[in-house]
């Protein structure tokens, strides 16, 4: 059975003044796989998610997510849709409770409000800490909790940028644990730098390395590719 | 007791209070507090934009004197009832936030500070010099025999203020029911970081649109009530001074904290009320109030006592 394409974008473009950040991209996701963006800092892969979940104006090509085409949907209307993304910088709610940082998730896609809360706090192991304060939560806890928001709004695609930065080893195998939980249901595309993360999780690599597509392909296969090598992999 | 028995006791112990307040209290301050509930609903108004949402308007004014003389002008000039002329005047709270909101939300920050400001200093002017209808600086009287609400005399102490005591509860009820709904958590993450908000699939536009005419609709009633209670109608209550007023009151008593633009209004009510009786520069004492505010409390009084002691007050 061939795959179901989740999402495609062609020609994806986005400058910054002179800086090509993201330059016409073209791109495509499998429903139900995990798909990891690798490429230097400044390649654009910030900038290149920032376009598909709404957050960075596209100045040329489409996007198309579920058969629709959202190019020109605002980022709340394609949350809508089931895009989520959790932010490489932490971006939670700092001064409010652990349990309504979820909870406001969980009540923008509609559902029992506090069980599914609850549910999902159980998930990624901070039931206990429910009413604590976001910002007093240690920084691996608190990537933990942006995750766990993203998690909470059962998007169909889940947009994880760089969230194993920062963590340590025990906290990563928990979170690659929890990664492949969400497949299939969830597809995920997934930024990372540690390559064991990526090596371990994605089916498919893409790899970009200024602004521009190096190569797609297999965990294999891009280890494989000579170009990489030179770019990125260092050999 | 649960969380949640515990606050309706605490807020609707603050009704009984005030109820009793209508039977108990002498007639000088029974037109004092009958005068600070009007202006404390005002107060919640602007903190569910304030406190809640985090929109820091200085064109309140604007809003509070549409339903002022909304109301007022219906019934000096058509022979309106007061009680139409009282719905008419939270209607104009209300559109007045709404056709500010739709332009100056488009701003943040110092913009939107100054867009409201602008907004509010129009609306003034064009109250100030429309002399025919409003009467300008003078202001319009409202005559006693039109203030009379189902039978009852507004003019008369008592019905004032159980009517002012009226506003007040509907008001509050409201609020405490808003801001612990889904509603008013994500005006509250909207505060706190709109772009998380943002992408958890709110439209940061639409919903502080929504916010500031609720509180529109919340400065609409206050004024509207007030012209209705006081018969007194002036451009002085749709200046600045006016837009400022709702901010101190709720900076004072607790942004943020339902019960606080009450202790604030009533606090500094009677704070400029004793101290104008020995001195001229009651003003000043209102400042010094101010600076101890800011250095010994800058979250207001039951913003203090929640963060310290009261973790649970809404
Ligand atoms: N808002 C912006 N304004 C100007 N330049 C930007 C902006 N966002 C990103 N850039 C630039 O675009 C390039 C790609 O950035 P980014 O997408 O964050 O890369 P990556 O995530 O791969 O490290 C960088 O050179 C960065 O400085
Ligand atoms: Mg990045």
């Amino acid at each position: 059975m061939a795959a179901v394409t989740l999402l495609e974008a062609r020609g994806l473009t986005r400058h910054f003044g002179g800086l090509k950040a993201v330059d016409g991209v073209d791109f495509d996701l499998a429903e139900g796989e995990i798909h990891a963006l690798i490429g230097p800092n400044g390649a654009g892969k910030t900038t290149f998610v920032s376009l598909l979940c709404g957050r960075v104006p596209v100045q040329a090509g489409t996007i198309r997510f579920a058969g629709a085409d959202i190019t020109r949907l605002p980022a709340h209307k394609r949350v809508g849709r089931g895009i989520a993304y959790t932010f490489q910088i932490t971006q939670i709610f700092a001064n409010l409770t652990v349990f309504d940082n979820v909870a406001l998730a969980v009540q923008r896609r509609g559902g029992p409000l506090d069980a599914d809360t609850r549910a999902a706090l159980e998930r990624v192991g901070l039931a206990d800490r429910a009413d604590q304060i976001a910002g007093t939560l240690s920084y691996g806890h608190q990537r933990v909790l942006e995750i766990a928001m993203g998690l909470a709004l059962k998007p169909r695609l889940l947009i994880l940028d760089e969230p194993t930065q920062g963590l340590a080893n025990a906290e990563i195998d928990t979170f690659k644990a929890l990664v492949r939980q969400v497949v299939p249901e969830t597809t995920v595309l997934l930024i990372e730098h540690n390559m064991d993360v990526v090596m371990d999780l994605a089916e498919r690599i893409t790899v970009l390395n200024f602004g521009e597509v190096l190569a797609t392909g297999t965990p294999a296969a891009i280890r494989a590719n000579p170009a990489v090598q030179a770019a990125y992999l260092g050999g | 007791m649960t969380v949640a028995t515990r606050i309706w006791a605490v807020h609707l112990a603050v009704l009984a209070l005030l109820l009793a307040g209508g039977f108990l209290l002498p007639a000088y301050h029974q037109t004092n507090v009958a005068k600070v509930m009007v202006l404390a609903t005002y107060a919640m108004g602007y903190n569910i934009a304030f406190g809640y949402t985090g929109l820091l308007s200085l064109g309140h004014a604007l809003f509070f004197g549409a339903g002022l003389y909304g109301a007022g002008m219906l019934v000096q000039h058509a022979g309106v009832g007061a009680g139409p002329a009282a719905l008419a005047g939270i209607v104009a709270g209300g559109l007045a936030a709404a056709v500010v909101g739709l332009l100056a939300l488009r701003t943040q920050g110092v913009a939107f500070m100054i867009v409201t400001l602008m907004f509010a200093q129009a609306g003034y002017l064009t109250i100030l010099y429309n002399t025919a209808w409003t009467r300008g600086d003078e202001g319009i009287v409202i005559a006693r025999e039109a203030r009379v609400l189902m039978g009852f005399d507004l003019s008369a102490d008592l019905p004032r203020y159980f009517v002012g005591l009226g506003l007040f509860a509907a008001g509050l009820v409201l609020k405490l029911w808003l801001v612990r709904s889904p509603t008013g958590r994500v005006m509250v993450a909207l505060r706190e970081n709109e772009e998380r908000s943002r992408m958890l699939g709110y439209d940061p536009y639409a919903r502080k649109l929504a916010a500031l005419v609720i509180s529109g609709l919340y400065a609409g009633a206050a004024g509207a009530a007030y012209g209705l209670l006081f018969g007194y109608v002036g451009a002085s209550l749709a200046s600045t001074q006016y837009s400022i007023l709702p901010l101190l009151w709720v900076l004072l008593g607790g942004a943020g904290t339902v019960l606080g633009p009450l202790v604030g209004a009533l606090l500094m009510f009677y704070l400029i009320d004793y101290s104008s009786a020995f001195t001229t520069a009651s003003l000043l004492v209102v400042g010094a109030a101010l600076v101890l505010l800011v250095l010994f409390a800058p979250k207001g009084i039951l913003g203090t006592l929640r963060d310290r002691w009261l973790k649970w007050l809404p």
